[in-house]
């Protein structure tokens, strides 16, 4: 009996085993085989990260696991999805540029398998323990990557900043999971969400929501929580910075999204302003900080911290739309940010990477498909049609005004149009201005991923859109 | 007088707003961050445990271990960057944290 249950969680866990376990016999093979060995393990993480997606899609059943510490229902599938692709795709870009600025160590994609661990048990975490253990791994595992490149001062303080700030929230958050836990006395989210349904709320628990909401705006660099992010996207190696602005955003707002609607419905009433003004808050400081930015790293860490306000109009609408709306914004976001970051790490010349705006001067005439897939992504992320981008905003702002949040529609408009001022402005660069010196050739794996990223942008989700919808919509329904 | 839940919470919330000050008010030296990170999750396992007494129930005091356990890896990976970092900048000072202005 014992046994049965043990080996049906076993197979639930199937796709975080696989990671655990080759992360392991990974770290073995580059203790062996020496310091040579980067090349060999980057390309094992890489086929690693795609047998657990394949396993997960294919194999893993849906379920609860280990008496409800483990939810793998469809929403958790759907995440889990982006968040291998995401970090799959990180691995891939980094393969080259790690070993031009040499810090091809071993350990680089093995932390980075780590980090997936942490955050695919995030995605799917049913109680307090495993929330708080899902997001340690995941963030101990990125400040280590973060400050990876050792000799450098400023990923060295990318690192320590992201670590001081990173454990500050953690902190919050847990204060948070304490007070949650003191007063209902309950760590399953479930089971808070029963005995809330039953019970008033009390002072002390709206304390301890509030306090793990900030903690987990942290990690999606909400404001007012986002301070770290421009020096960290900036300091951080690049093929590192392409990881933090997918992947674990992906994990970090899948675990808001299960807090509040798995954990916290019956007091939907309270978080919803806190979303509300946060989201607000994110998509007009995203919007107006990015217009003086010369450093597209810069640049991009406001346009994320944007789009994170975007996806939490979503939530705040708290309804199935909202929820869909959510995954499949986190979806097109993925997408369209790696597609950038492949260009951002193709921007290199013969005195090494360059990440100033004005080097994408005139790129039109230098590498003419570079720059009409990076027009594709800016005019994506500014949310024209028929980009991906645009139904990504149309589906939040529906699911918005279905539920009356009328005036948070508008700001969010209204911030996208302010937003599309310095998006445009990176598009006449490439297209109207001077010639700058043109970029090396970009190394054949960011090419691949370009490609794959803008042409799912443009034409392939504008045609073939549907069954990322359809697993949107079934991914919404696990909370209702 | 008997001591209740209510004492080993303020307990709890004081050395929590101590470590907080101590990350923000602090301008002279990383190790006091660290040190005042350490205190933030020392304040939480209070919390664990008295809320675990009280109610009778061990959820919190596995957490309160678990938060131990991660809290020692914290410390490590923290001193680890901390180390490096020193090794370019000279220095652990606050103010020095500054190559990038965010």
């Amino acid at each position: 009996m014992v046994s049965d249950m043990l080996s049906s969680s076993l197979w639930i866990v199937g796709p975080e085993l696989i990671l655990a376990v080759g992360a392991m016999v990974l770290l073995m093979i580059g203790v062996f085989k020496g310091e040579k060995s980067a090349q060999l393990v980057t390309s094992l993480a890489v086929a690693l990260l795609i047998i657990a997606l394949l396993w997960l899609v294919f194999i893993a059943p849906q379920g609860v696991a280990f008496g409800g510490s483990i939810l793998s229902d469809s929403f958790a599938s759907f995440m889990k999805v982006l968040v291998l692709i995401g970090s799959a795709a990180a691995v891939v870009m980094s393969a080259g540029y790690a070993e031009s600025e040499r810090f091809n160590r071993f350990e680089f994609p093995v932390l980075i398998v780590l980090s997936t661990l942490g955050m695919m048990v995030m995605v799917s975490a049913g109680d307090l323990i495993t929330l708080y253990l899902g997001l340690e791994l995941q963030s101990l595992a990125i400040y280590v990557l973060a400050a990876i490149n050792r000799d450098s001062v400023r990923s060295t303080e990318a690192g320590l900043k992201y670590f001081v700030l990173g454990a500050l929230s953690s902190g919050m958050l847990l204060y948070g999971a304490s007070m949650v836990y003191g007063f209902t006395g309950q760590i399953e989210l479930t089971a808070i969400a029963a005995s809330l349904a039953e019970g008033e709320r009390s002072l002390g628990l709206i304390v301890g929501l509030v306090f793990v909401l900030a903690g987990l705006a942290f990690k999606i660099s909400a404001v007012p929580f986002h301070m770290w992010t421009p020096d960290v996207y900036e300091g951080a190696p690049t093929p590192i910075t392409a990881l933090l602005a997918g992947a674990p955003k992906v994990a970090a707002m899948a675990l808001i999204v299960r807090f509040a609607m798995e954990g916290f419905q019956p007091v939907a009433i309270d978080w919803q302003q806190v979303i509300v003004f946060i989201s607000i808050a994110s998509m007009a400081f995203g919007a107006f900080a990015a217009i003086g930015q010369k450093s597209i790293k810069r640049l991009m860490a406001y346009s994320s911290i944007g789009h994170m306000g975007y996806a939490l109009v979503g939530l705040a609408a708290a309804n199935v739309e909202g929820v869909r709306g959510v995954a499949l914004y986190m979806a097109i976001y993925l997408a369209t940010t790696l597609g950038t970051f492949a260009v951002i790490l193709s921007m290199r010349r013969e005195d090494g990477p360059v990440d100033q705006i004005e080097d994408l001067s005139g790129l039109s005439r230098t590498n003419p498909v570079m720059a009409t897939f990076l027009t594709i992504m800016m005019l994506s992320l500014a949310g024209l049609p028929p980009l991906a981008g645009f139904f990504a905003k149309y589906f939040v702002f529906m699911a918005a005004v279905e539920s009356g949040l009328f005036a948070l529609a508008v700001i969010g408009v209204l911030a996208s149009v302010v937003a599309l001022y310095y998006y445009l402005r990176i598009v006449k660069l490439m297209w109207f201005d001077d010639q700058a010196k043109p970029f090396l050739p970009a190394p054949i794996e960011l090419r691949v991923v370009l490609w794959v990223a803008g042409l799912f942008v443009f034409p392939v989700y504008l045609f073939v859109g549907g069954p990322v919808f359809a697993a949107a919509s079934a991914a919404a329904q696990s909370f209702f | 007088m008997e001591v209740g839940l209510g004492q080993y919470l303020t307990v709890a919330a004081i050395l929590f707003v101590i470590g907080v000050f101590g990350i923000f008010m602090n301008r002279k030296n990383i190790i006091t961050i660290l040190m005042s990170v350490e205190l933030i999750l020392l304040a939480v396992n209070i919390n664990f445990v008295a809320f675990s007494a009280f109610l009778d129930d061990l959820a919190g005091q596995v957490f309160a271990l678990f938060v131990l356990t991660v809290a020692a890896a914290e410390a490590a990976i923290g001193l680890a960057i901390l180390v490096v970092f020193f090794r370019n900048r000279g220095s652990i000072a606050v103010d020095d944290v500054n190559t990038m202005k965010g």
